[in-house]
């Protein structure tokens, strides 16, 4: 029988396709199709410090504004008590899950403020999460910034939240650092237990006729892999984190290319979004066929193998690569 | 007794008793009443149950008549019911109250007490709408502070039960229902001992019920019905008995005794005053000193006024007394005395012939207090002067200057009974500041945890932006009484420093008292910069002068410009009240209790505001010389017309209290356009045009909610002389050829709001955030500015015969005939007044509802409806909330009236009008502006023509030749109005079919009030009295109007399509018959900052929450169908505009499950109404044709 069983964060999943953080993440009853179509942990949406901060001053700022300045409307609403603002119903919704599923829940945590990642980080781990996953996302706009400066604001988070929290900590990584080889090994030195390829950063677009920058969001494409793919192969051996691959994981080729580079995990996101979270079997249905056709035992067996350390030529996933594909081109073009 | 205190205001009190009291409640909004049922409602919400247990139903009815009714139903089947009111709220409901009394009925309604809408209306407090009612056969029960308030609540609930006589229980609006104080509170089993089973059991056991029935509401013939309304005296007889032992019992429970009629004084007082209400507890306060000094003066405190307590009054009276003066807080013109004096007359005349002897007693009557009027100790010493003259005044007046009729008693400002310790605080701050939240917290602080004896009372602004607001605090280690105004503080602190060169505020410091000032200039830099009126007062009375930069340490701490909390904490600090550490971790527990629900981030901002604001306290020392030049700002310029300048500049300096009645006018007419000259410079920042890329579409001047922004086109010519800095274009119309374009503000008028620049259409295109109208700092430009409005104003208005008002671009130079209302910033419903103003303001009749748009359209001291350089303008009058529609009605029925009448005489004295003008004025008259000119023009040479006829049909027909040119009637007001209180009215005038013009500036909730549900408001969303959200969905007013095929309908957002705005009131207005125009109103109660106000609009129509349409019967007789869908289907989720609204955020975050069903089912009723209108607008040509137009009716 193929063994498809992997760990992660320290964890032993029976599978290496993990449900990464999405709207699909977000309801129980999704979360138990994910489960059910065979998913060996999820990564729940992520707990925005920011919007929680913007939803509490807003609200503030809302059910306060024009009362008390004119004598026959001293308010505008009425006071409800409670409001489920913050990390509330977040940890509500974690508990909830970590319930009603038998697979481990990973919370993600988008922090903006040192004593905020902690604090929910904290809370997270009340709530009953498995893993968390820091998911930052930092966009260095700041001119006066050095790289430096980014990293050690990794340095210090890390530290700072694995010093706080008992549960395995994970860091979902920007692909723009100077030096991610660097960045992996520290990150794992500092105790983070895994280290998520990559962040997809959503690219804004603009719009001619009305001269606006316009958000967008688009679904992840077979190209986001090839990214990931380099740089867990590259990064596989050189840190103590577990690799996770995350973005244009999409089907049974991509969860064994992600294993063969050195991840742990593949985690799925636009894929299930894109076909529904039954597309989870398909692809371990395509993973269990490839390994039997091509005979292998385990999952474990693969991980790493195609890795910087281990594959044939290491130069393809270097700058040689860069060249032969230029060159190539040049050549085709002719 | 109980022990333990709370600090809460009159309102509460009431309400606390009457919710356990009663299973079923009948509310609806008047203020000042109207915390009461939203109290209610709140805590039915909760769940939280009445004295026996069950949580009482609570429901909003769309009138006090028909609250009233909702509550004679309950009462009818055995419930135990309440409901709350005032003002016109009690009036509406005595009908009922007559049924009610005379079926002997156990109920307390507890109003707030407030002045009835006579001359004027006023929201502030007396004693006129009880006094109106007390006629109905209610008892009348009277209480003069909270703790009253709340006592004899129980009371009135124990008596009615007991003596089967309904009861108003009553205290005085604003002065005790808005007055926080100590209140020992009672408790349910106070509650349920004074409400014993078997009254309540015998209440249950009259109820109508099938199983033993009975008939009630009979009608009788004369052979019966004396008997039987003769037939409940004993009643009436026992109940003064039943009341006193209620009194009694709650004596027992709680130690504080009270008596039907309290007397308070010498026991060989002579002299003494009678009254009811927060005034006689000045008066205890007032004789209390006056008997120290030796004075044999007393006061009468009447609890009961009905049934009359003639001897509990009597017997209250010490022998000795021979003067006596009632004092009424109400007036009855016409009549021999006021209510309470003619009944004090009564009791004594009757006890004198009863007794057949005794010395005799003088007995006069006044009034004082009306509408809030100030009362104060020396106004009590004056009254009580008076009786030792040798012919005291009767019928007198105190507390105004009467120097027409010379009612008035003169009495001394100076002479005070201010206790010593007591310390007495006033703050000057805005509403927006949160210095009045600020301020409340203190005094729970204090009251509560200091275990000093505190009272806190507000004066709010009544204009909507830039509100000032006055906080009247004082603290104290005896009962307080005063409930009047501070005059002597030895605390002042001023939380805004601009206000300091408009209001004389130190003016209520007394010598050695302490100035708390928030100040940006910091110690050193602050001194320099004061008023040289503030300097001379602070060396004068020797005061000592803090500074704070609040706004600095609240940004600092990432409070967005509140300072509440950082005033709060220096006020703690410089009071010396509490030790500080104290204060400020109780500072910090009231923190954790307001905005603990919101999140930790709001507290944690407010706490790091606490901690840094004593370290950023300084004191300013005080030199031996005023050195300042700067002068206190005039209210008005100088340039203002004579009645502006000495009555209205009067009442925007706060002295309108000084004014005889010799300024005021004697009917309630007042002349309007008076904003024009109250320059209120609110706004930091103000647009400023960017000339080089505007393209002159006229967006900025359609949404300006405050006129503020006007567009001209003028020869260029006129450019010479014009100020350095003036800005023009040339102007992009093809008819004006090579004229100039400019588009100015009138900066002191702008409130901020950036409504203007959100529309503007046009990008810079090498800085795309710029727009061709940007927000700038308004100080660098505001000299510049003045003088560029000035010259302005000098330009000759855009003729109007050569615009298309059609197009927005054109609207835009029409002349705005409503300017600089008090409104909110970025207020929604103002931009379509303008409109009507600017299409139809020189021959517009306006009747407007009660509501928001009768309080910024018609709020003294200035009112915004204007005129145009020929003196026409809207002429604006405001009825009532209920009878809006009726009122304009009647308008239009005068108008058809008059103007028949001028055409019989114009035939009659053809002769001397000349066949021309005859000719002229009886033709059809045309609806563009060339014809209405010409008209016009014939009206004047009529008038010139039968100038010179003497014959009283000459000088008739001048009187009424203005009615042959065609006056436009507008129906205005809110959804409370349209929907709920004056939907009645609003159909039948409707039906009516007369050339009424109906707008409903539909902001979905009662905005004037606080946010009240209506049936406007949609399924899903929060409002007072909705407060899990509103489960039925709103109602289709539009749909219900076009039933009747013959009434024009539009539904508008100007937000959502501007155009289709203007066109539907050019059409509602040229329709002959009834027509309605429903137009979508972003509020303050929605919750969101208004600059995105038309984005909101533009999402309602695109969701479809708000779809456009016309319903043009017109269109009928053309064959055509006459319902045209004016916005596309739904193209975005219901969601992605109303969760940019805290009314539907609150429970998308209190109760996320329901939120969510609810708004699916909003969803789900939307998308319902757009196929309904959707079928409507497929209906073939033909429909509706059997509702043709007839002729119109003039």
């Amino acid at each position: 029988m193929t063994d498809l069983s992997t760990r992660y964060l320290g964890l032993t999943l029976p599978n290496p396709v993990v449900a990464s953080s999405s709207p699909l993440t977000e309801q129980i009853v999704d979360l138990r199709r994910l489960e059910d179509a065979g998913v060996s942990a999820v990564v729940l949406p992520s707990l925005f410090e920011e919007q929680i901060s913007i939803e509490s001053n807003d609200l503030d700022l809302y059910l306060s504004h024009g009362a008390e300045s004119y004598a026959e409307a001293t308010s505008y609403f009425p006071d409800m008590g409670s409001y489920n603002l913050g990390p509330t119903g977040y940890l509500t919704r974690l508990a909830e899950a970590r319930k009603a599923l038998r697979i481990p829940v990973i919370g993600s945590l988008n922090g903006v403020s040192t004593g905020g990642w902690t604090r929910y980080a904290r809370k997270m781990e009340e709530a009953g999460a498995d893993a968390i996953e820091l998911n930052v996302y930092h966009l260095p706009t700041d001119p006066t910034q050095s790289g430096l400066d980014v990293e050690r604001m990794y340095f210090d988070l890390v530290q700072e939240v694995v010093g706080t929290v008992k549960i395995p900590v994970s860091v979902k990584l920007t692909p723009f650092l100077s030096a991610p080889a660097h960045v992996a090994r520290r990150l794992g030195e500092l105790g983070a237990r895994g280290l998520v390829l990559f962040n997809r950063f959503y690219q804004p677009d603009f719009d001619l006729e009305k001269l606006e920058v316009v958000p967008s969001l688009n679904l992840s494409s077979a190209w986001t892999l090839r990214l990931r793919l380099r740089w867990a192969a590259i990064l596989w051996g050189n840190t103590s984190a577990d690799l996770a691959i995350s973005g244009g994981v999409h089907t049974a080729g991509d969860v064994l290319k992600s294993m063969m580079a050195g991840a742990r995990v593949a985690m799925v996101a636009s894929s299930v979004l894109r076909h529904g979270p039954e597309h989870v079997r398909t692809l371990l249905d395509g993973v269990r066929e490839w390994m039997a056709s091509h005979e292998y035992e385990s999952i474990r067996q693969m991980q790493g193998s195609m890795s910087h350390q281990h594959c044939a030529e290491p130069a393809a996933l270097e700058r040689a690569n860069y060249m032969r594909v230029l060159r190539s081109f040049a050549l085709r073009g002719k | 007794m109980s022990k333990s205190y709370m600090m809460m205001d009159g309102n509460e009190a009431a309400a606390r008793v009457a919710y356990l009291a009663s299973e079923v409640i009948a509310i609806y909004p008047i203020t000042p009443a109207s915390p009461m049922g939203e109290l209610s409602d709140q805590w039915a919400a909760e769940g939280r149950p009445n004295a026996w247990g069950t949580v009482p139903g609570v429901v909003e009815m769309q009138s006090e008549g028909g609250a009233a009714g909702a509550v004679h139903g309950a009462l009818m089947t055995g419930a135990l019911a309440t409901t709350f009111t005032a003002s016109q709220g009690l009036l509406l409901m005595i009908p009922n109250l007559y049924k009610i009394a005379g079926e002997l009925t156990p109920l307390v309604i507890h109003v707030a007490a407030r002045a009835v809408a006579t001359q004027g209306l006023s929201i502030f407090g007396d004693h006129s709408d009880v006094m109106a009612a007390r006629a109905t056969g209610f008892g009348q029960l009277a209480s003069g502070s909270p703790q009253e308030a709340m006592d004899l609540a129980l009371v009135a609930h124990a008596a009615t039960l007991e003596s089967r006589i309904p009861f108003l229980h009553f205290f005085d609006g604003f002065r005790t229902s808005h007055e926080i104080a100590r209140v020992y509170p009672l408790s349910v089993e106070d509650v349920r001992a004074l409400l014993p089973e078997g009254p309540r059991l015998g209440h249950h056991q009259r109820a109508l019920s099938p199983s033993q029935p009975t008939i009630r509401g009979t009608a009788q013939n004369p052979d019966v019905f004396f008997q039987a309304r003769e037939a409940s005296n004993s009643w009436y007889r026992a109940c003064p008995e039943i009341v006193q032992q209620a009194m009694d019992r709650l004596a027992v429970r709680t130690g504080r005794a009270y008596h039907l009629v309290d007397y308070v004084g010498a026991p060989d007082a002579e002299r003494v005053v009678v009254l009811m209400g927060s005034g006689a507890e000045v008066a205890h306060e007032t004789v209390a000193a006056l008997v120290a000094t030796g004075e044999k003066v007393g006061v009468l405190k009447v609890r009961l006024f009905r049934p009359f307590p003639s001897e509990a009054l009597l017997a209250a009276l010490p022998p000795t007394v021979r003067r006596i003066a009632v004092l009424d807080r109400t007036k009855e013109p016409g009549s021999a005395g006021e209510p309470l004096y003619q009944d004090v007359v009564t009791a004594i005349a009757e006890s004198s012939a009863r007794e057949d002897g005794g010395a005799p007693r003088l007995v006069i009557g006044g009034r004082y207090g009306l509408a809030s009027k100030e009362f104060t100790p020396a106004m009590v010493r004056a009254v009580l002067d008076e009786l030792r003259q040798p012919a005291p005044r009767n019928h007198f007046t105190v507390g105004i200057t009467d120097d027409v009729t010379h009612t008035s008693l003169p009495w001394d400002p100076d002479w005070s009974t201010e206790e010593p310790a007591t310390v007495r605080a006033v703050f000057f701050g805005l509403g927006a500041d949160g210095t009045v939240g600020g301020n409340k917290n203190s005094i729970k602080i204090i009251g509560e945890e200091a275990g000093l004896h505190a009272q806190g009372y507000f004066v709010y602004d009544s204009k909507k932006s830039g509100s000032i607001t006055v906080s009247h605090l004082r603290f104290g280690p005896h009962p307080i009484r005063s409930s009047y105004l501070i005059s002597r503080a030895n605390f002042v602190a001023c939380h805004q420093f601009h206000l300091l060169e408009r209001m004389e505020m130190l003016a209520l410091a007394e010598p050695g008292a302490t100035i708390l000032l928030n100040s940006p200039h910091g110690a050193t830099g602050t001194w320099d910069r004061l008023p040289r009126r503030v300097q001379e007062e602070l060396i004068a009375k020797r005061l000592r002068l803090f500074v704070i930069d609040a706004l600095a340490v609240s940004r600092g701490a990432g409070l967005a410009g509140r300072i509440n909390t950082v005033m709060q904490t220096c006020f703690f600090a410089l009071s010396g009240l509490m030790p500080l550490d104290q204060a400020i971790l109780a500072i910090k527990r009231g923190i954790q209790k307001a905005y603990g629900s919101r999140g930790e981030i709001v507290v944690e901002k407010n706490f790091a505001a606490v901690d840094q604001s004593v370290a950023a306290l300084s004191e300013v020392p005080v030199p031996a010389v005023a050195t300042s030049t700067i002068p206190m700002r005039p209210p008005v310029p100088a340039g203002a017309p004579e009645f502006v300048r000495l009555v209205s500049s009067r009442l925007i300096a706060g002295e309108g209290d000084q004014l005889p009645v010799s300024a005021l006018p004697v009917d309630g007419t007042w002349p309007s356009g008076s904003t024009q000259w109250e320059k209120r410079d609110l706004a930091e920042t103000v647009p400023v045009w960017d000339s080089e890329i505007c393209i002159q579409c006229g967006k900025c001047v359609l949404v300006c909610p405050h006129a503020v922004i006007r567009a001209a086109v003028y020869p260029p010519e006129l450019l010479a002389g014009a100020p350095a800095g003036w800005k023009s274009a040339a102007a992009r119309w093809r008819q004006f050829g090579d004229q100039r374009y400019t588009l100015q503000v009138s900066t002191d008028d702008c409130t901020g709001c950036r409504l203007c620049v959100e529309v503007c259409p046009v990008k810079n295109k090498r800085e795309v955030r710029l727009k061709a109208i940007n927000m700038g700092p308004h100080e660098p430009i505001r000299d510049a500015e003045r003088a560029n409005w000035a010259w302005f104003q000098a330009l000759p208005a855009a003729p109007r015969d050569a615009l298309s008002p059609d197009h927005v671009k054109d609207v835009q130079l029409l002349e705005p005939l409503f300017e600089f209302s008090g409104a909110c910033a970025g207020c929604g419903e103002t931009p379509y007044l303008k409109l009507v103003s600017q299409l139809f303001g020189d021959r517009a009749m306006v009747a407007n509802a009660t509501g928001c748009s009768s309080i910024y359209g018609g709020n003294l001291p200035t009112t915004p409806w204007t005129s145009n350089a020929l003196g026409r303008g809207p002429a604006w009058a405001n009825s009532l909330f209920e009878d809006n529609a009726e009122f304009g009605l009647g308008m239009r029925l005068a108008l058809d009236q008059q103007r028949q009448r001028a055409a019989v005489l114009l035939r009659q004295l053809a002769q001397f009008a000349g066949l021309d003008v005859v000719e002229g004025l009886l033709s059809p008259e045309g609806r563009g502006e060339t014809e209405i000119a010409a008209r016009r023009a014939f009206v004047g040479e009529l008038r010139r023509r039968i100038a010179v006829v003497d014959d009283p049909l000459a000088r008739e027909l001048a009187a009424l030749a203005d009615t042959l040119v065609r006056h436009s009637v507008w129906i205005v007001g809110g959804d409370g109005w349209a929907y709920d209180i004056g939907f009645g009215g609003l159909d039948h005038v409707l039906a009516s079919g007369r050339d009424v013009n109906l707008l409903v500036l539909d902001t979905e909730v009662y905005s004037n009030t606080g946010g009240q549900m209506s049936k406007s408001t949609p399924r899903g969303a929060v409002a007072k009295f909705a407060a899990g959200g509103k489960r039925s969905a709103k109602k289709d007013l539009g749909l219900f109007a076009m039933s009747y095929g013959h009434v024009y309908v539009a539904q508008v957002a100007l937000g959502g399509d501007d155009s289709q705005a203007v066109k539907a009131f050019r059409e509602a207005e040229a329709f002959d018959w009834p027509s309605l125009i429903i137009a979508y109103s972003h509020c303050i109660a929605h919750g969101y900052d208004l600059v995105h106000g038309l984005e909101q609009q533009k999402l309602a129509v695109q969701s479809g929450h708000w779809p456009l349409f016309r319903y043009n019967p017109v269109l009928i007789t053309e064959g055509r169908n006459p319902f045209q869908l004016d916005s596309k289907a739904p193209t975005v989720p219901l969601r992605s505009y109303a969760y940019n609204e805290t009314r539907y955020t609150m429970l998308a975050h209190s109760h996320p499950e329901e939120a969510a069903s609810l708004l699916a089912q909003a969803q789900q009723d939307l998308l319902e109404r757009w196929h309904r209108y959707a079928y409507l607008a497929k209906a073939p040509p033909g429909f509706g044709a059997a509702a043709t137009p007839e002729a119109p009716h003039d």
